[in-house]
């Protein structure tokens, strides 16, 4: 790959943006076990490069939908992450308005349509989307991202025909992190590949290395680009690992720390950072630096957090119907 | 005015918002080239082409979904349901999302769609077919229920959910599709919470919706030829949001009130008009309110069984006059 002046730059964001998500999540690791953050939570670290090497090429006109994993895709897309880190604290401040928290991200001004909670869920909306976009005959196109669990439900198949039929632009990106809560792909899905659920919807679809963000970039890249001219469906499947639990409740008995040290020496922070030395882009104390911003940048949107404010209960019922909000 | 039947009223009703709304098309299996199951699409795909009259696979999941995702973008969807009871296969779309996406969210997308379906029995389509599940609909904030008995408050009640910001089901029923009424030829505007008392009576209220309303007027008229009985009809029309105020000042009037509803009253929209009275007009009742619903077994097959399952009129006058006893 050329590596022009700008995508050095490009590329050194790409690695910043992915070192904030690390640094993110485990600080709000740490404010969950403080009780800053209730719920659930769901945490994206070791997924970085499918969360970056994904979004990162997506234009203005797209329109994200995710699952509840999903801090990183939001902070990906631009959101800001005082606001993120306020949302996950339940905050007024927070971008869904406190309403939402960790798995309900929503940002209509970067184009996330969501984060959803209820598995393969989200995947007809992204089909709706698609659908909006074909009726007005707009040329974005619909990135849904969702996990190898949630190929299991009917939704997903639904979904699938559905937009093959229609002929709509939806990027299916399945972040196969090898684990639906406790259970692997081997033990639940008739095939092992995610991948090969999609030729059953004669949708072309592709495996890629998913803690590796040449690998993920490029193949969205060329996937996005397809779909801007073909004006139908594709698939991605990036195999990944998540090397924390499920959510931060989960005691992790259904795997060995052996098998979660064997993935993290394929961290895709470092394997980014490596690739980036040997090119010259990155040296250690650019390094040093990103690593120093980030942590100023994920401090202050901790305190931008906790001094946020509670929503007023007064303003309990806002939002539920349109008209009492005018 | 011009008579029209129910049918006519709603396929009036998707005409005139598809002229006047660009952004309006109808999604649903069969809405198109079958002209939908019960024909209320009729004429629609060939004067709107297939863009705006979408016919889709069974896949009662996906298109509930793609209306939601399609509203958030900015369209106005009209999903249509063959029956009430595929509603179920759709459930946790509209449940999970299209009731929760505005407040979910913060209050940054609303979901502009209806939701239309016939429910009811009477028509021998048995167990999976028969079913009145509005009122589950009815229970979940972030959703607005109507249930129109007239072709004038199907055609009005109709336009209004399509103009709506938020999520309406429109609850039709199979037995009315063929009924007549007289329907305004000019625009009219119905509010979607509202009720409206089909008669006007003294001595006890009878609340109910959709095709009960029939049932009770026809009460109502036995009750005044026989009984010499004065009895109020109040078609509630709109279940979510209740026009408490309507019903309020009806039971103030004749003191004693009964509800109908097609389905099972065990937990339905009755208790719910009874909770309200109890809560608000206790003072005001001269009788304890009594419950009509449907009997409480899966719908049979057989004729007899099946008409014996539903509330009749007869069944409505008895209790009328149990409230006035």
């Amino acid at each position: 790959m050329a590596t022009t002046i700008e995508n050095k730059q490009q590329l050194l964001d790409n690695y910043r943006m992915m070192v904030l998500i690390r640094h993110f999540e485990e600080r709000a690791a740490q404010l969950y076990t403080q009780a800053h953050i209730g719920g659930y939570c769901h945490l994206n670290i070791g997924e970085e490069a499918t969360v970056v090497g994904a979004l990162s090429t997506l234009g203005p006109k797209d329109i994200v939908f995710t699952a509840y994993r999903d801090h990183g895709h939001a902070l990906a897309l631009g959101s800001d992450p005082g606001a993120v880190m306020a949302e996950l604290c339940g905050k007024a401040t927070g971008v869904s308005k406190g309403r939402g928290g960790s798995m309900h991200l929503f940002d209509l001004e970067h184009r996330l349509y969501g984060g959803y909670g209820i598995v393969g869920g989200h995947l007809p909306l992204a089909v709706g989307a698609a659908l909006a976009i074909q009726y007005r005959e707009e040329d974005g196109v619909v990135m849904c991202i969702f996990g190898e669990g949630a190929t299991n439900i009917g939704a997903f198949h639904e979904a699938m025909n559905m937009a093959k039929v229609y002929h709509l632009p939806v990027l299916f990106f399945c972040a196969n992190n090898q684990y639906a809560m406790g259970s692997m792909p081997e033990e639940d899905s008739a095939v092992p590949e995610m991948w090969m659920k999609a030729c059953a919807y004669d949708m072309a679809a592709e495996r890629i290395d998913g803690m590796d963000f040449f690998s993920v970039r490029e193949a969205t890249r060329r996937a996005v680009e397809r779909m801007r001219e073909t004006r139908e469906p594709m698939f991605l499947e990036a195999f990944t690992y998540r090397f924390r639990g499920h959510s931060m409740a989960d005691a992790g008995r259904y795997r060995s720390q052996d098998e979660v040290r064997e993935w993290q020496r394929r961290d895709p922070i470092q394997l980014l950072g490596r690739r980036l030395e040997e090119d010259g882009i990155l040296d250690t104390r650019t390094r040093e630096d990103i690593e120093k911003a980030v942590d100023e940048e994920v401090e202050r949107a901790t305190q931008f957090a906790l001094e946020s404010s509670s929503p007023d209960t007064d303003d309990l019922y806002q939002y539920v119907y349109t008209e009492e909000d005018q | 005015m011009a008579t029209k039947t129910y049918r006519e009223a709603l396929n009036d009703a998707l005409r005139e918002e598809m002229h006047r709304d660009q952004d309006v098309f109808i999604i649903g299996q069969d809405v198109g080239k079958f002209e939908g199951a019960y024909r209320v699409t009729q004429g629609l795909l060939s004067e709107f082409g297939p863009k705006r009259v979408k016919d889709a696979p069974i896949s009662e999941t996906a298109i509930m979904g793609a209306g939601i995702g399609a509203a958030m973008a900015g369209l106005r969807p009209v999903v249509e349901f063959m029956t009430i009871n595929f509603t179920l296969v759709a459930m946790d779309q509209i449940v999970n999302n299209a009731a929760k996406i505005r407040y979910m969210f913060g209050g940054q997308v609303s979901v502009p769609l209806v939701i239309r379906t016939p429910g009811g029995g009477g028509q021998q389509l048995t167990a999976q077919h028969s079913q009145n599940l509005e009122h589950w609909f009815a229970h979940v904030p972030g959703l607005k229920v109507v249930a129109p008995v007239s072709p004038a408050d199907a055609k009005g009640l109709l336009k209004m959910a399509i103009r709506d910001p938020d999520p309406v089901f429109v609850l039709e029923n199979l037995a009315l599709y063929n009924t007549k009424g007289e329907v305004p030829d000019e625009e009219y505007e119905i509010s979607l919470g509202s009720a409206d008392v089909k008669r006007e009576g003294k001595d006890i209220s009878i609340f109910a919706h959709s095709r009960m309303v029939n049932v009770a007027l026809r009460a109502a008229e036995r009750l005044e030829d026989e009984e010499g009985i004065s009895a109020e009809v109040v078609d509630l029309r709109s279940l979510r949001p209740l026009d408490t105020e309507t019903i309020l000042n009806s039971v103030r009037k004749t003191n004693r009130a009964m509800t109908v509803e097609e389905g099972w009253a065990t937990f339905g929209v009755g208790g719910e008009i009874v909770s309200l009275l109890m809560d608000q007009a206790f003072d005001d009742l001269d009788a304890p309110v009594k419950r009509v619903g449907g009997e409480e077994v899966p719908m049979p097959y057989s004729k007899p069984l099946e008409r014996a399952a539903i509330p009749s009129v007869d069944r409505v006058y008895d209790v009328a006059l149990q409230v006035l006893a």
